[in-house]
């Protein structure tokens, strides 16, 4: 269920990238200078860090880690 | 003029940093060419997001807004900022395991060993060194162009482009992968800070973006670069398609073996994106707002040049229309407002901020040497026959054969920053990133698929660059070159080729993955143990 789930939501955030509903519109100016176009695109960066933050937190490699910790324990071993 | 003695500090300093960095080094081709797999999690955030940024994250970026408005931040800042953190999710922590456990030292030593094939290796090895030069030579370009704008044409192109190119290939020489590390973590630091400083400083000079920003709106030529408009939805799209080159570049690829712990690709992945905005809003929102600093006479020059094109660029010759292009790019609005609106001082140094840009091309020149070195001369014996210290040899000579090389391709070939990077380079990597995908994702795939892919990629590439090199842009709007059952298949625009709308890497991309399922599907498959190794990661 969480893999297709976090692949419905990777799928969202690219098709929420295609702002075609900004694409004539500069107003409104965001604090007065900044295109609603302009600032939509800051704020989906933003998004995406949370977005990594998610997947990282449910989909990480976690045996890469528990692989990481024995070559670790070996590589101290044998110095 | 932007005070010379200031850059040659940076260049100097970035010198020392490489190589001081070698004397950490430790004797043998891993330490020389992935630090011994030992950079700390901040040099390998730092560094990794300076290898993504060169001459056009900051130039080029700001040029390209300058022309086209704030379109180009959705364009590549936004579509990187989601589509390399994801790559790099999938992709670079099974690198990481994979070349640990087995000792890969490049991309193609793992395909090799993927797919149990030796030639098509190199093959592969080839695709990804030609389409690699560009992407070198944009750097000495950068470098070139950026030193006689700074020094207001006092230090010419040609010797612009030889000094960043002496400093980068001797602290690459000296300081291998560590010294390339340290350079672009340094570097990554230049343009966070650079970014907010150079906003506020040329803010103050043009009193407020306030009343810029309500001005562009107001003016029939300006008010388009405050939307998405001069840009197609189906280009838009196709931009999100670039990215996928980034983990299909060696360098990066390589870079992905060089963390220490997998567990520093977390915190990677997570702040890509912020310093991604960190460093890309100010480069896109300065080049709009150049379009304001008419008070600059370079800059009201290029204004009105791209105004006379617009207006009259059909019915000019082409001869006068090169002109009118050429007098119309903003790659160097940036320098061109700080050495108005900034203290001298701060201008040297934001403008040492803006060589670290251009000086990008370390890692690339690195990866290069890394491929031959490794792919080419060990693979054929040369290690077993000469050692490994005769191969680290070889790989520094191949850094000076490489950069002199890059060096005498940008002297001969002037051309915009971005137009050569983005469609050479960039595309033919996206082509190339199912590759990456398959080796690491689909017992399925086989060395054939992956040949078919390659060869379709090199072929793409050589036939877009043919393309655009016989049929002449427009001034304005597109040309259809070839039309079938009422489509317009290929049109030629004034940045580049469109096939049914989309940028050359879209079907590059799509047209290189059905080769490699199609291919793979009627062919042998590698043999059990090899698909043991790879899927129990």
């Amino acid at each position: 269920m969480r893999p297709v789930l976090l692949t419905l939501v990777v799928t969202v955030f690219y098709l929420l990238h295609q702002d075609f509903w900004f694409r004539d519109q500069a107003r409104p100016l965001i604090f007065g200078l900044l295109p609603v176009g302009l600032f939509y695109h800051v704020g989906y960066t933003v998004a995406v860090s949370f977005l990594m933050w998610v997947l990282i937190r449910y989909a990480w490699p976690a045996n890469l880690e528990v692989e990481d910790d024995q070559y670790l324990r070996e590589r101290k071993k044998s110095n | 003029m932007i005070p010379a003695f200031l850059i040659l500090a940076y260049l100097v300093v970035v010198l020392y940093i490489g190589i001081f960095a070698s004397r950490r080094g430790r004797p043998g081709a891993e330490d020389y060419f992935l630090a011994g797999r030992s950079l700390g999690p901040t040099v390998f955030l730092l560094s990794l997001v300076g290898t993504n940024m060169t001459a056009f994250s900051i130039l080029g970026a700001s040029g390209f807004s300058f022309t086209n408005g704030i379109v180009t931040f959705g364009l590549m800042a936004s579509s990187s900022a989601l589509i390399i953190p994801l790559t790099l999710f999938f992709i670079g922590p099974r690198i990481w395991a994979l070349g640990k456990r087995h000792g890969f030292m490049t991309p193609v030593q793992m395909f090799r060993d993927r797919w149990d094939c030796r030639h098509i290796g190199t093959v592969i090895a080839a695709v990804q060194a030609a389409l690699l030069i560009p992407y070198i030579v944009i750097g000495v370009m950068g470098g070139g162009a950026t030193l006689y704008a700074i020094s207001g044409g006092f230090v010419p192109y040609w010797l612009g482009g030889a000094t960043v190119a002496l400093v980068v290939m001797s602290y690459v020489f000296f300081g291998g992968m560590r010294g390339t590390a340290w350079v672009n973590a340094f570097q990554t630091t230049l343009f966070l800070i650079f970014g907010a400083v150079a906003v506020g400083v040329i803010g103050v000079g043009m009193g407020g973006y306030w009343n810029a920003a309500e001005a562009m709106l107001d003016s029939v030529w300006l008010a388009p670069l405050m939307t998405r408009e001069k840009v197609s939805a189906l280009v838009f799209f196709s931009y999100t398609f670039i990215p996928l080159s980034t983990i299909a570049f060696p360098h990066i690829t390589i870079f992905c073996l060089t963390a220490r712990r997998v567990t520093q690709f977390k915190r990677t992945v997570i702040l890509y994106p912020l310093c991604i905005l960190i460093i890309w809003l100010p480069s896109v929102f300065l080049g709009v707002m150049a379009n304001k600093a008419t008070d600059i006479p370079a800059i009201k020059a290029k204004v009105e040049a791209r105004q006379t094109l617009v207006s009259d660029g059909a019915l000019v010759s082409s001869e006068t229309r090169g002109q009118l292009v050429a007098e119309s790019r903003g790659d160097d609005v940036i320098i061109l407002m700080l050495e108005h609106y900034a203290p001298l001082w701060l201008a040297g140094l934001l403008g040492a901020a803006i060589m670290a840009a251009v000086m990008a091309s370390d890692s690339q020149i690195l990866a290069l040497s890394t491929l031959f070195t490794e792919d080419i001369f060990a693979y054929y014996g040369g290690k077993e026959r000469f050692g490994e210290k005769v191969q680290v040899r070889t790989g520094r000579i191949f850094v000076i054969v490489i950069t002199a090389l890059a060096y005498v391709i940008a002297i001969q070939m002037p051309a915009s920053i971005f137009a050569i990077a983005s469609q050479y380079a960039f595309s033919g990597y996206a082509a190339l990133a199912p590759l990456m995908l398959a080796a690491l994702f689909w017992k399925g795939s086989t060395k054939w698929g992956a040949l078919a892919s390659t060869l379709w990629t090199a072929l793409a590439v050589l036939a877009v660059a043919v393309f655009q090199t016989t049929v002449a842009p427009p001034a304005t709007g597109q040309v259809v070159v070839w039309s079938a059952f009422g489509l317009d298949l290929v049109s030629r625009m004034p940045g580049g080729t469109a096939v049914i709308g989309f940028l050359p890497v879209v079907p590059m991309t799509i047209v290189s993955t059905l080769l490699l399922v199609v291919v793979s599907s009627v062919t042998a498959k590698p043999k059990p143990s090899v698909l043991r190794r790879y899927f129990s990661v």
